[in-house]
């Protein structure tokens, strides 16, 4: 147990020492959130009708951006064959790094979701609902981006592909985020019901992302 | 005969060559067939006309696009179980063609559409799930270009094959889910459940055919992927000796 603690500490130290861009990713999300409306217009009923979406939109985008570096800064130190040699489950090791790379990367985003959410124009119980729909998706993002990180970890330039690989996984998270958010201020749909499936998706995804994720860091050290 | 011995490529290569020529003939015919019943035998649709024909293609694209995937899902798990040599050829193999059926079946909705719901396109789930289904083939097709190493490559793409597998179901459920709660009257309307005899017996003949097909190109192409990696093979011995 305390190989993995000590992993999780170093992951975050590494992530948010000098090189390590934790907060770009948070960076990122401002920048994409700041452009939505210089492509739609200002008009702020607009805004705030599609808020939500846009700030979910931000979010898994700079997940994304963020992934491939979450196996390859260790494949390249040569860290990633001691892991493998370890005598720890390499799942429990990628849940864990992928639980450190959550924190370092996806919480900022959830931090900065109300901040942001204010530029949207939307409603507090709209911010509210949409941040904790955030806080509960992300981590299944990391999750399912884990399993297209371990794929394309031992390739050059694998960060479009990984996005390529990795986005169609994430069609039900975002649907359901999204839902949950809207649902929150729209009246026919209950709340409860887009937000459980979406805590179920993110459960899922942290017993699948491990495995596959484990199965092809495996075969990529062949 | 255990599936294990059929694992020689040169065996199989045998095999498939012997066989190659019979399923030619047997899907030409049963084309042959169903392409008299579609013209010749089966009836209009009061409503619809004579676009409805294009049903007699664009099902047996949609079927064979989710059997394609199956196809691939199985010999993903060949890959990575039982480690069969043959298994991740046949992977491979059924991408591209898989997403040539999937683009089609795409294709021929669209065409189908146009005249009956006036668009091309409408985000209905059904149509959208078969779009993420043709771009996680694309995926699959990129990854499989981009490893050099076939072994590697084929074990990668195993792994996600089956991620896929899992997650398609899910996929399919949600986005079902995000079109009743942003449609809830759709255009789309199927009468798939009320299909009339004489337009299901041509319809099934076609896709028979069009699974004949599918299975002619993929024993064709997997003939030409190991041909292919045995020039590969020599090619690196060449090199090596060259040295």
């Amino acid at each position: 147990m305390s190989a993995l603690s000590s992993l999780f500490v170093r992951e975050m130290k590494l992530a948010t020492r000098v090189g390590g861009g934790a907060l770009m990713g948070a960076l990122f999300f401002l920048i994409v959130v700041t452009v939505v409306p210089f492509g739609v217009g200002p008009d702020l009923n607009l805004l705030a009708r599609i808020g939500p979406a846009i700030l979910w939109i931000g979010a898994l985008l700079a997940t994304l951006l963020s992934l491939d570096r979450l196996f390859q800064a260790d494949r390249d130190d040569g860290g990633l064959d001691l892991i493998l040699m370890g005598e720890t489950p390499l799942e429990l090791v990628v849940l864990v790094k992928c639980l450190a790379h959550w924190t370092a990367t996806g919480l900022p985003l959830v931090i900065a979701s109300p901040v942001l959410a204010i530029f949207m124009n939307m409603e507090p119980v709209a911010i509210g609902a949409t941040t904790l729909t955030l806080a509960v998706g992300t981590p299944a993002l990391t999750f399912v981006g884990a399993i297209g990180a371990a794929l394309t970890v031992s390739l050059r330039r694998g960060g479009l592909l990984l996005a390529i690989l990795v986005l169609p996984l994430t069609v039900p998270v975002m649907i359901f985020g999204v839902s949950a958010a809207t649902a929150a201020v729209q009246e026919p749909v209950p709340f409860a019901t887009p937000f459980s499936i979406l805590a179920a998706l993110g459960l899922f995804s942290m017993v699948l992302g491990p495995i596959a994720g484990a199965a092809a860091l495996r075969f990529a050290g062949d | 005969m255990r599936l294990i011995d059929y694992a020689n490529p040169t065996r199989f290569l045998g095999l498939s060559a012997a066989l190659l020529p019979w399923l030619a003939a047997v899907t030409a015919i049963t084309f042959a067939v169903g392409l008299y019943m579609v013209f010749f035998v089966a009836p209009a649709d009061y409503q619809q006309g004579e676009t409805v024909k294009i049903m007699y293609i664009h099902v047996p694209f949609a079927w064979l696009s989710m059997f394609c995937y199956m196809t691939m899902a199985a010999s993903a798990f060949g890959t990575l179980v039982w480690r069969h040599p043959l298994a991740d050829v046949s992977a491979k193999c059924a991408a591209p063609i898989g997403a040539a059926f999937t683009f089609l079946a795409l294709a021929t909705g669209s065409l189908w559409g146009k005249p009956m719901w006036g668009t091309w396109w409408v985000w209905d789930a059904r149509l959208t799930s078969v779009l993420v289904l043709f771009i996680m083939y694309l995926g699959l097709i990129a990854l499989q270009e981009t490893i050099e190493d076939p072994a590697r490559a084929a074990k990668a793409s195993a792994i996600l094959t089956l991620v896929g597998v899992v997650n398609i179901p899910i996929i399919k459920f949600s986005v079902d889910w995000w079109n009743t709660l942003h449609q809830p009257s759709s255009v789309f309307r199927m009468g798939g459940s009320t299909i009339a005899t004489s337009m299901l017996v041509p319809l099934l003949v076609m896709a028979v055919a069009f699974t004949l097909l599918f299975l002619v190109f993929h024993l064709m192409a997997m003939r030409n992927e190991i041909l292919r990696r045995r020039i590969r093979a020599m090619r690196m011995i060449e090199a090596a000796g060259a040295e």
